[in-house]
């Protein structure tokens, strides 16, 4: 075995790379529950590859026979419906995987100096998570594939000018048919996952440069043992967070088979009821709404109602849509506390947060609904709230009265 | 920290209890749904081959995918199919869906997942809440589905039923009477009602207790590991603490 290792060593950085990232890989030893996230999301993602290839073998982009199809892996593919329920579990889980991975990032501060770049290329892994999300919905030509397509096609519509032409550039056809189903098919099997994978590779690359940050947000490596360079409160990744993150899995897993077993629609949240009706271009449904994990945004696109400035209200909901999806690349800069965790954080920081956790559900609830007068005035005040928290952020984090971080990590 | 989590936690629950709030303007009734029970499962099916397969088509599914439900070759021969198709086809619709536009104005929908979007509760309200309207093209309207396209198929089995409407400070209240008896009492079409909407349920996702029976095992395999990876990961930890 040890030469055979020792020939490898010769050829490939083996040994070395499972050092550096695996067992000398020193990650702080004061982790919690929050960050079993990043473990969770590869493993969504490795679940999500996996079954679509299976997926692919029996699904068929084509506006006639995709809904069929679909139905043909639930029926008469061997373990289809498994394979299709995993995978649009995954979909569903991915983000709730990815969000708490953002919110513990917010809440110790994780996007602070050195990890800027870290938190820039988790964005864009976002980015790409939406887009992936995105064209896999549109595949089973359910009607809220065609519909909530047609709504969100219908945004570049809105940009002045270019707009029509980019709209009908985007779907090679002047509406959403088999030549945009196509083309969707192909971004979400190949152009988007590649992306996806090389992104992901330049996450760990880069948080494995900076190293984790932690619940206590201090630098592990500014205290080092003298002797051996090791960060005195740091342990080898593998084993102890290996056996640790697979705790994490299992009960991850426990969740995820719970919803593919017993509950693959999640009340509609997950499988909305109206996608199984086959995709009909002559008729809008009376409500169209995007599945769940886009309704933050949707409400806020929903919610300008009036023309401001030269610009309509239409283009207002789809700058305001874009900006509360980017605004979040931008915290490493707003954020002017001298602390990076929320336990060394001031009332306003904590306030700030409860307020944008509050508003960003409220709004993903004000989503799945049809709107009313009291629910576009809901969505507008928690639009507010939600972009306070990032414009009013080198404000508020600025005069925070923050508590002195520790010297060593707490147990 | 904490009290954010809690104030996260309620906002969840809030969030999904919304879930189970009817949206639709009518209280539905229950559908007495059991996809355990093959009799019943069986019963429906034989209803749905003789009153819905002529007009709708269930073309996602085959005819010998019935063995689920305790269906023989024989009897799926015998039973269920009288078009001559072979035991593993689909089961297709006998009207062309050209004839159905031109006779109902839509084509009647395929009815493989009509219990996935539309709900069985729904269904089982919807087939019987059909009542006799003159000023509809077919004669029949429907206290759920205001002026469907389908006429009433089980009026020789349900009878007919008339519309009243009673005005009061709290507004329109509208019931069914049945005015002319059919061949079946009440509770008897109900329950063939409930036999179909049960079938049409199985035929939504003919894996769903298969589904169900192997999450068991699934579960019990997962808890069996948290014991054991729990185990290793304190194990390893004793170093560390």
């Amino acid at each position: 075995m040890n030469k055979i290792i020792e020939w490898i060593d010769k050829r490939f950085p083996l040994t070395s790379n499972w050092k550096a990232h695996l067992s000398e890989y020193y990650a702080p030893k004061n982790f919690n529950f929050w960050y079993f996230f990043g473990s969770l999301a590869l493993l969504v993602l490795v679940n999500q590859i996996l079954t679509g290839i299976f997926l692919t073998m029996n699904y068929k982009p084509d506006a006639g026979m995709a809904f069929a199809s679909v139905e043909y892996i639930m029926r008469d593919v061997d373990y289809g419906w498994l394979i299709r329920y995993m995978h649009s579990t995954g979909a569903s889980m991915f983000f709730v995987v990815v969000y708490l991975h953002m919110f513990r990032g917010m809440m110790y501060g994780s996007y602070q100096k050195p990890r800027e770049l870290l938190w820039l290329v988790g964005m864009a892994i976002f980015l790409v998570l939406m887009s992936l999300a995105f064209t896999g919905y549109i595949l089973p030509w359910g009607q809220m594939s065609y519909w909530g397509a047609q709504v969100i096609v219908s945004m570049f519509g809105a940009i002045p000018t270019i707009g029509e032409s980019l709209q009908q550039w985007v779907l090679g056809d002047f509406t959403l048919s088999d030549v945009a189903l196509n083309r969707f098919f192909a971004y979400h099997v190949v152009t988007l996952p590649l992306i996806m994978l090389v992104l992901v590779f330049a996450h760990i690359l880069a948080l494995h440069e900076v190293g984790s940050n932690n619940p206590d947000g201090i630098e592990i490596k500014a205290n080092k043992n003298p002797k051996t360079g090791i960060p005195v409160d740091g342990i080898p990744f593998h084993p102890y967070y290996s056996v640790k993150d697979i705790v994490g899995v299992v009960v991850f897993l426990m969740v995820f088979c719970g919803i593919v077993f017993f509950a693959p629609e999640m009340g509609g949240y997950f499988l909305e009821y109206n996608n199984f009706i086959p995709a009909n271009t002559l008729q809008t449904p009376d409500h169209i709404a995007p599945v769940w994990y886009f309704t933050p945004y949707y409400s806020m696109l929903r919610a300008v109602t009036v023309n401001f400035l030269w610009i309509d209200a239409k283009l207002w909901g789809v700058i305001l849509m874009a900006a509360s999806v980017v605004i979040f690349a931008f915290l490493p800069w707003l954020d002017r506390s001298p602390v990076k965790s929320i336990r060394y954080k001031g009332k306003y920081f904590k306030t700030a947060l409860t307020l944008f956790v509050i508003s960003f559900f409220v709004l993903g609830w004000l989503g799945t609904k049809s709107p009313t007068p009291l629910y576009t005035l809901l969505a507008q005040i928690f639009t507010v709230i939600y972009f306070a928290f990032f414009i009013l952020m080198p404000w508020y984090s600025k005069i925070d009265k923050t508590k002195p971080e520790p010297k060593r990590v707490k147990e | 920290m904490k009290k954010i989590t809690i104030v996260i936690f309620i906002l969840c629950m809030t969030l999904f209890s919304d879930l189970f709030a009817a949206e639709s303007g009518m209280a539905l009734d229950s559908a007495p749904i059991s996809t355990s029970d093959n009799a019943s499962l069986q019963r429906g099916a034989e209803s749905f081959v003789n009153y819905c397969l002529t007009c709708h088509g269930a073309s996602y599914m085959r005819y010998n995918r019935h063995y689920d439900i305790g269906f023989t070759n024989e009897e799926i021969l015998t039973k269920l199919i009288f078009t001559g198709q072979k035991v593993g086809g689909l089961m297709e619709s006998a009207m062309q869906k050209k004839e159905g536009e031109e006779w109902f104005g839509v084509a009647p929908p395929d009815l493989s997942v009509i219990a996935r979007s539309r709900g069985a509760d729904w269904l089982y309200t919807y087939l019987r809440a059909f009542y006799r309207d003159d000023s509809t093209a077919t004669g029949w309207n429907n206290l759920v589905f205001d002026r469907a396209a389908m006429p009433h198929v089980f009026y020789q089995l349900q009878g007919e039923q008339k519309l009243i409407v009673k005005t009061s400070d709290k507004g329109e209240q509208k019931t069914l009477v049945l005015d002319k008896q059919g061949e079946m009492t009440k509770s008897e079409f109900d329950s063939f009602v409930g036999d179909l909407v049960n079938y049409l349920v199985y035929l939504g996702e003919p894996h769903a207790n298969a589904r169900r029976e192997l999450g068991l095992k699934v579960m019990a395999f997962l808890l069996g590991m948290l014991i054991l990876s729990y185990a290793l990961k304190r194990e390893y930890w004793k170093d560390i603490h």
